[in-house]
């Protein structure tokens, strides 16, 4: 069973929910991402999604695009992100790390060769966000064959033939997508969340994480008692953002955000 | 003759090329759309209403120009002109604007956005949404609302947003991006027309076969003035739109060359230049896979050109697939050999094109003495030159 699958059902096992940040690697700085890593864990997180800088995110918003570009003015790079992921991965053997990122740069590399990388830094998902499943069956057997997850987003606008679709392709979880828009906008709507939820949970048996828009502990508890898992990105970043010069206070901060999430989240489990 | 072409697939692949690599958000909106474009591209009552529009509103059909006096100059080739500048709004881009726009409309939708470089599309878009009474918005790098403010003033007047894109390189591709981050938040009432033959299907296919009315006219036009196909055709391409548009209907042609010129800005060796087909490398940006500029970690490269509308580190997939097979050459000018190209045809031709159009224009003149005098070569003159007067007379130290 992969480490994804097994955290989901160990969670599920005992009625709680994941809590998945989301860090761009090498923002503010390379150094700073494998301490930040730990420090997460720490603070009760069970899967960490890490961002892959790219030039062009179409799919982020302003806060995720300015991490981007702050990480690419270090030169990173998706071969620099692995070497992060495998360096975390050298004093944690549990939490599943999944990359997040564009085609583009998996590409540059050629399939073959990021899914031997990722193999070797011991990466649990992939999720690509501009390669739907029509157009991902190459890089997806691949990563497959290596005991990768190819992880899959769902929108409010998905179909329930789209979904099934999904359940088909898609392994680890599914990404639950909000908000029509792009990472960090607005509010979501939890009873329009909820709707949807249903729509997806008649159509998959993989867990369901539900991302975008997830800004505090109050949204993180209501979107935990909808799904399997709740994505926090943007407002993470907001914190590294807030502290660019020190680093150690926006861990600091991110830490204190995610403790009380988790709190929330099984307060909720437990009530 | 061999198998008739037939690019692309009903997945939108033209070989390796093309396809769909959008956010999952966006898969409904484009499958709605290909839906739309399959059924109205077949329905006798809207190409009866988009062929109103291109001759009453457009102006259509456009010239084919024998420029004598440059041809005789330039000792070889007879030159042909496609004076795709006369539309209205001054370049090919409103014979696609008016397509997709009567699309919007059939499907319902009330808001329009677009991404400009030159301001070309940008105004196209603004105009015919206007016309519709449709809002508009209008994405536009900063550095390209700088250099091209008469275009930015244009679409204000005619109702648009212009939304200034700061960024990345604060380009066309940004402008793009914005574009695309706009359409995923408004995906329910907004139609996103793309410029150019680009991103996911069926925008590459819709939007060639929405300017190939300038490679069909171009055809009856030669056959009519000389009696015989042309030997050679000649376009610039950045995202490549004017460049497919009037070579499509000849693929089947063999006899007829095909040249799609890009913009090699300071040099291609300078590594400052607009040329994804003849430096770059294949990849995946904007919905689609095609030949991109970018490095080895698969970063979208900045690119750089005298002229907006070229200014572009991806090109149609189209393009990528003719070039991999041959059918078309790709050459390069850089920005000084293009500016000769300019005040050569406004001196020769008293005809002034625009900075993307006088690329195709450079190259013909290196074309047109290596062939004989009995040879044709229709160079697409895919927009006027007013918007780039402020371009042109800063480059040369004039104070308007």
């Amino acid at each position: 069973m992969s480490r994804l699958a097994a955290t989901f059902e160990a969670l599920a096992k005992t009625g709680r929910k994941a809590l998945i940040p989301f860090i761009t690697a090498g923002d503010p700085h390379p150094n700073f991402t494998v301490a930040m890593m730990h420090a997460m864990v720490e603070a009760g997180v069970d899967v960490i999604e890490l961002g892959v800088p790219f030039s062009d995110p179409v799919a982020d918003g302003p806060v995720i695009q300015r991490a981007s570009e702050r990480a690419l003015a270090h030169k990173m790079s998706l071969r620099r992100t692995l070497d992060i992921a495998g360096e975390f991965r050298k004093t944690n053997q549990q939490t599943p790390v999944v990359l997040m990122g564009y085609l583009n740069p998996i590409e540059a590399m050629s399939y073959e060769g990021f899914a031997n990388a990722a193999q070797r830094a011991d990466i649990d998902g992939v999720l690509t966000v501009d390669l739907p499943p029509e157009e991902a069956k190459e890089c997806s057997d691949l990563l497959k064959e290596r005991g990768i997850d190819p992880i899959f987003l769902l929108a409010p606008n998905s179909s329930d033939e789209r979904i099934k679709k999904m359940d088909e392709v898609g392994s680890g979880y599914l990404y639950y997508v909000s908000l029509k828009g792009v990472t960090g906008a607005g509010h979501l709507n939890i009873a329009d969340v909820e709707n949807k939820l249903q729509q997806i949970k008649q159509n998959t048996r993989l867990p369901v994480a539900i991302g975008f828009g997830v800004k505090d502990a109050e949204t993180a508890k209501n979107v935990g008692n909808i799904g399997d898992g709740v994505v926090v990105g943007s407002a993470l970043i907001s914190k590294i953002e807030a502290h660019l010069d020190e680093p150690e206070l926006a861990k600091n901060e991110i830490v204190m955000l995610l403790t009380a999430m988790r709190l929330a989240l099984d307060n909720q489990s437990a009530s | 003759m061999t198998e008739k072409y037939n690019m692309p697939d009903e997945r939108g692949h033209f070989g390796p090329y093309g396809g769909i690599f959008v956010a999952e958000t966006l898969i409904p909106p484009v499958q709605e759309l290909n839906a739309a474009y399959q059924r109205y591209m077949n329905d006798p009552e809207f190409i009866a209403e988009m062929d109103a529009d291109l001759q009453h509103y457009v102006g259509r059909p456009s010239p084919l120009y024998h420029a004598e006096r440059w041809s005789n100059e330039l000792g070889g080739a007879q030159i042909y002109l496609k004076r795709e500048d006369l539309n209205h709004t001054g370049s090919h881009k409103i014979n696609n604007t008016v397509g997709q726009a009567l699309l919007a409309k059939r499907m319902g939708k009330t808001r329009i956005i677009a991404e400009t470089g030159a301001g070309q599309h940008g105004v196209a878009t603004a105009t015919v949404a206007a016309r519709l009474g449709l809002e508009c918005v209008v994405y536009m790098g900063s550095v390209d609302v700088a250099r091209q403010s008469l275009n930015v003033y244009r679409m204000k007047l005619l109702g648009a947003t212009v939304i200034a894109v700061e960024s990345g390189s604060k380009t066309l591709k940004d402008a793009l991006n914005e574009a695309l981050r706009d359409w995923v938040t408004n995906v329910d009432n907004t139609f996103y027309i793309i410029g150019t033959v680009a991103g996911p299907h069926p925008y590459p296919a819709m939007v060639r076969d929405f300017q190939a009315i300038i490679g069909r006219e171009a055809r009856q036009q030669c056959l009519e003035q000389t009696g015989r196909l042309p030997d050679a055709l000649v376009a610039c391409v950045g995202g490549g739109s004017n460049a497919i548009g009037l070579f499509h209907p000849f693929i089947d042609d063999a006899s007829v060359k095909m040249y799609g010129v890009e913009a090699a800005g300071d040099g291609i060796e300078t590594g400052r230049h607009s040329a994804p087909l003849s430096a770059g490398r294949p990849g995946v940006l904007h919905g689609n896979r095609t030949y991109l500029m970018s490095d080895d970690d698969g970063e979208i490269i900045e690119t750089h050109s005298i002229s907006a509308g070229l200014d572009y580190p991806g090109v149609g997939p189209e393009h990528s697939w003719l070039k991999d097979t041959g059918r078309a050459q790709y050459p390069n000018i850089t920005d000084n050999e293009a500016l000769e190209g300019f005040h050569a045809l406004t001196l020769m031709e008293g005809i002034i094109p625009a900075l993307e159009s006088s690329h195709a224009m450079a190259y013909a003149m290196k074309l047109a003495p290596t062939m004989r005098k009995d040879q044709i070569i229709i160079i697409n003159l895919s927009g006027r030159g007013d918007k780039d007067m402020q371009t042109m007379a800063k480059r040369e130290g004039i104070e308007l």
